[in-house]
């Protein structure tokens, strides 16, 4: 677990580092000051000192998280800014501020004062802005930083936990979002909880009884925004903090994950400390988030509250949809046909409704949360992975995972299906006709397609292994024959594509033991059997130092074109040379 | 005096009063009534020269007697409003039939068209172009949006970009729309629109919701970039591609520094 057991890589670059004089928490109290007075009276040094002292790998895609961490932060700042002014009210006034197409207007205290502080509140409308670009760029961040772990199986043992932290987190923050917008009390977000209310109610039986319960009554009433408000700012962040310093406290216990590489192996991190290195790149990197959110909030306009007008349950406006990432879920519901809507027993089941705003939900992040045990479960592998894989390097999580983000996107996009229609001048019911049947035809060809694409690109790694770059230039020998001169490659570049191992299927054990007694869990093996020849049964092996020296011996490492390697040949012994990463001299 | 008083019992008299009260009420109903502000009697020419026109440019769908054939529908009864829109915005002549009439490069001059109009309207009576006072668009803003977000957001969009119906047909985006021509389409209810006659919004509050358009049309975009006032989608869509392109270009930047 520990950074310092294998001098390799940068650890060895520091080699000659002068050593620190003494331990941290004697050099701080040798300083003095105030470091070492805290230390006397906390004992903070060690688990301080332990943290900075935690080295990091870099990568930028290791830093999509970070985005998200500082959109939160950001959030969390502008959040308690607005508190100053919003007013969680439904009471009712007449408007007469400055904004001029609303005087005399009635409206709620939640919408006045969210016009005000767009309005009449000193920087209050760049606030709200930055608020809820923030809000956004949370989700995105955290959503392509929950990608980028699952498609270099970060996930992997000991790692699951935070996994699943993680799968909460991301449905959590889509129900803070959902709060967030709600609040104003404008016709959009109006909108929104009318059809929230919808939703509660196609719960069968319990629904009608769920949606009073919630809103206090029959809709709108005056309860739902106060509790949203309760929900928003004290709820939701409280939970989503908490958990936020779980995950980044198991990264730092666990260890940071690695690209495979030379001198990476198992057991290092390869990188540099939080303390000077990250401290001031993760820190700077906080201000171009801030810096980034803070220009984009300047120059456009989200939820131009004001034009939408206060809530009223009778008006709606074309183009009512909800934020991005509750997008899905709206799809889903543009997508389900209305049949499934009927009476029985005298009560009304709208699965056309439930399935696509109840169910989807949990079931898509339960799924998400399922899938490290699920593949662990199939691989049989219960060993310890701080090395990530290149997405390439198991093409069938890459494919599940393309073909989820497949079924995603098509129910991301059906939530866009009206602006679709009036922006390229399409029928919005041909879109929505497609968009049908792309949910159960794409996912199966992005599958398909991207595990061959995963396998071509490991056939292209294991080709450069063994007959090296391409010049370009052609050589002709003495005997008049002529071939293209191929450059081996280093043994560091060679590494990186020969260091991953390749998953082999599980070998279905006979369903008896020597006595002829069945195996209770016959069953469970066959499936077990099965899926794991659904995820290893094609596989390109990586190239072992026998296939090198073969195609070395072929001639003058010209190419001599080989054929998709066949599983004999290329099932050598495992050589520890070849576990062995090359060390930097 | 005495002479009218003394035939106050003429045989007549009673008559005559009847007659008198009968105009009386006619002229003062004439007066007070709500009418159709309609445009000046079409002078015989101006009629003539609107067939010439007809007949040249219309008759092949309309018929040569505006009375419809199947591909275009009969023009009895549609009104000089129903033109002035039409040929005014562009969406007639048709290029091509479709599901829906686009807005497009105005064909005519305002003297052909009006000419083209008071023809149609010689065929029968129907909605005549709106008085000026009513789409200057000088009325109550606020009054207008709201009755904009109650009558037409649903299918326009909160703030007139236009919006999606079935089938490939859509509801226009209203911005930068002359006055006249909005309340045209309220009173004849163009393509898939409904029609809002004066009993159901009066002209008083078709002026309003003009007004609320023209002043969301001059209003400045005070918190930037509007994005094409379109919702969320467009929000998102920008989260996505700008906000996290320009967040990867910094964390590739920041990650390629060496320490």
């Amino acid at each position: 677990m520990s950074t310092t057991h294998t001098a390799s890589g940068a650890d060895r670059l520091r080699a000659d580092d002068q050593a620190p004089k003494s331990s941290p928490s004697g050099g701080l109290k040798a300083v003095g000051g105030v470091a070492g007075w805290l230390d006397d009276r906390t004992g903070a040094a060690k688990p301080v000192g332990y943290l900075m002292k935690k080295v990091f790998p870099d990568h930028w895609s290791f830093m999509l998280g970070e985005v998200a961490m500082y959109s939160m932060i950001i959030c969390l700042l502008s959040g308690t800014f607005l508190t100053f002014w919003f007013v969680p009210s439904a009471g009712q006034v007449v408007y007469d501020g400055s904004y001029l197409p609303l005087r005399g207007v009635t409206m709620s205290e939640a919408y006045r004062s969210t016009v005000d502080i767009s309005f009449d509140i000193r920087g209050g409308l760049l606030i709200r802005q930055i608020h809820h670009w923030a809000a956004l760029m949370f989700i995105v961040a955290l959503s392509v930083h929950m990608l980028r772990v699952f498609f270099t199986g970060a996930f992997r043992k000991p790692r699951e936990i935070n996994w699943v932290i993680g799968t909460v987190l991301s449905m959590l923050s889509l129900i803070e979002g959902f709060a967030g917008y709600s609040l104003p009390d404008d016709l959009l977000s109006g909108t929104g909880l009318r059809a929230a209310e919808g939703f509660m109610r196609s719960v069968p039986v319990l629904g009608s009884y769920l949606s009073y319960f919630v809103f206090n009554g029959p809709f709108p009433g005056e309860s739902i925004i106060p509790r949203l408000y309760s929900v928003h700012v004290l709820l939701l962040p409280a939970i989503l903090v908490g958990l936020f310093t779980v995950h980044i406290g198991l990264v730092f216990i666990q260890k940071h994950t690695q690209y495979p590489g030379p001198g990476r192996t198992n057991d290092n991190v390869v990188g540099f400390p939080v303390m000077p290195v990250y401290a001031a790149k993760a820190g700077g990197f906080f201000f171009i988030v801030f810096g980034v959110v803070a220009l984009i909030s300047a120059l456009v306009t989200i939820n131009p509250i004001w034009a939408y007008g206060p809530y009223d349950p009778s008006p709606v406006t074309a183009g009512s949809q909800p934020d991005w990432y509750m997008g899905f879920a709206d799809g889903a519901l543009r997508l389900l046909p209305g049949w499934l809507e009927f009476t029985a027993f005298g009560f009304t089941f709208s699965f056309n409704v439930m399935i696509g705003a109840i169910l989807l939900i949990p079931v898509m992040y339960g799924l998400m949360a399922a899938y490290p045990f699920l593949e662990r479960w199939v691989t049989g592998d219960t060993r310890e992975h701080h090395l990530l894989d290149r997405p390439r390097n198991n093409p069938t999580r890459t494919g599940l995972g393309v073909a989820a983000l497949t079924m995603y996107g098509v129910l991301m996009f059906a939530a866009g299906n009206d602006i679709m229609a009036i922006k390229l001048h399409l029928s919005i019911n041909d879109i929505t006709h497609v968009l049908r049947a792309a949910f159960f035809v794409a996912p199966p060809i992005a599958f398909w397609v991207t595990k061959r694409i995963c396998l071509s690109l490991q056939r292209k790694d294991r080709d450069l292994v063994l007959h090296g770059r391409e010049t370009g230039r052609i050589v002709r020998t003495a005997d008049g024959r002529f071939f293209e001169q191929h450059e081996p490659l280093d043994e560091f570049t060679r590494w990186t594509l020969v260091q991953h191992e390749a998953h082999e299927p599980l070998q279905l054990q006979s369903g008896t033991d020597e006595h002829g007694v069945a195996s209770p869990t016959a069953r469970k093996d066959k499936v077990r059997a099965r899926l794991s020849r659904f995820y290893f049964d094609d596989r390109v092996e990586p190239a072992s130092p026998a296939d090198l020296a073969a195609a070395h011996h072929d001639g003058h490492g010209h190419e001599s074109i080989e054929s998709a390697p066949g599983p004999v040949e290329s099932r050598p012994a495992l050589e520890t040379s070849r576990r062995e990463p090359p060390q930097r001299p | 005096m005495n002479a009218l008083a003394a035939r106050r019992r003429h045989p007549a008299a009673i008559a005559l009063l009847l007659l008198l009260g009968l105009v009386l009420t006619g002229v003062a109903y004439s007066t007070f009534a709500p009418k159709q502000a309609d445009a000046s009697p079409a002078a015989a020419s101006q009629v003539e020269e609107g067939k010439k026109l007809f007949l040249a440019n219309c008759s092949t769908c309309h018929g040569l007697q505006a009375q419809g054939t199947n591909v275009g529908p009969s023009l009895a009864g549609v009104g000089a409003a129903s033109v002035d829109f039409q040929v005014g915005t562009g969406r007639m002549p048709l290029a091509k039939p479709d599901v829906q009439a686009p807005k497009a490069k105005v064909r005519f001059r305002q003297p052909e068209i009006s000419a083209l109009a008071a023809y149609v309207a010689s065929l029968a009576p129907g909605p005549p172009i709106p008085d000026a006072q009513y789409t200057k668009g000088d009325g109550d803003v606020a009054k207008g949006g709201e009755l904009f977000r109650v009558n037409c957001a649903m299918c326009h969009n909160f703030a007139g970009s236009g919006g999606a119906l079935t089938r490939g047909k859509y509801a226009p985006s209203l911005r930068n729309v002359q006055g006249k021509h909005i309340y045209e389409a309220m009173v004849t209810g163009p393509q898939s629109m409904p029609v809002f006659n004066d009993a159901n919004i009066s002209p008083q509050s078709k002026n309003d919701i003009i007004s609320y358009l023209h002043a969301i049309d001059k209003e400045e975009n005070v918190g930037g970039m509007n994005l094409g006032n379109l919702g969320p989608v467009s929000e998102g869509l920008f989260a996505w591609v700008f906000g996290l392109g320009l967040m990867v270009a910094f964390a590739v930047w920041l990650g390629r520094k060496a320490a």
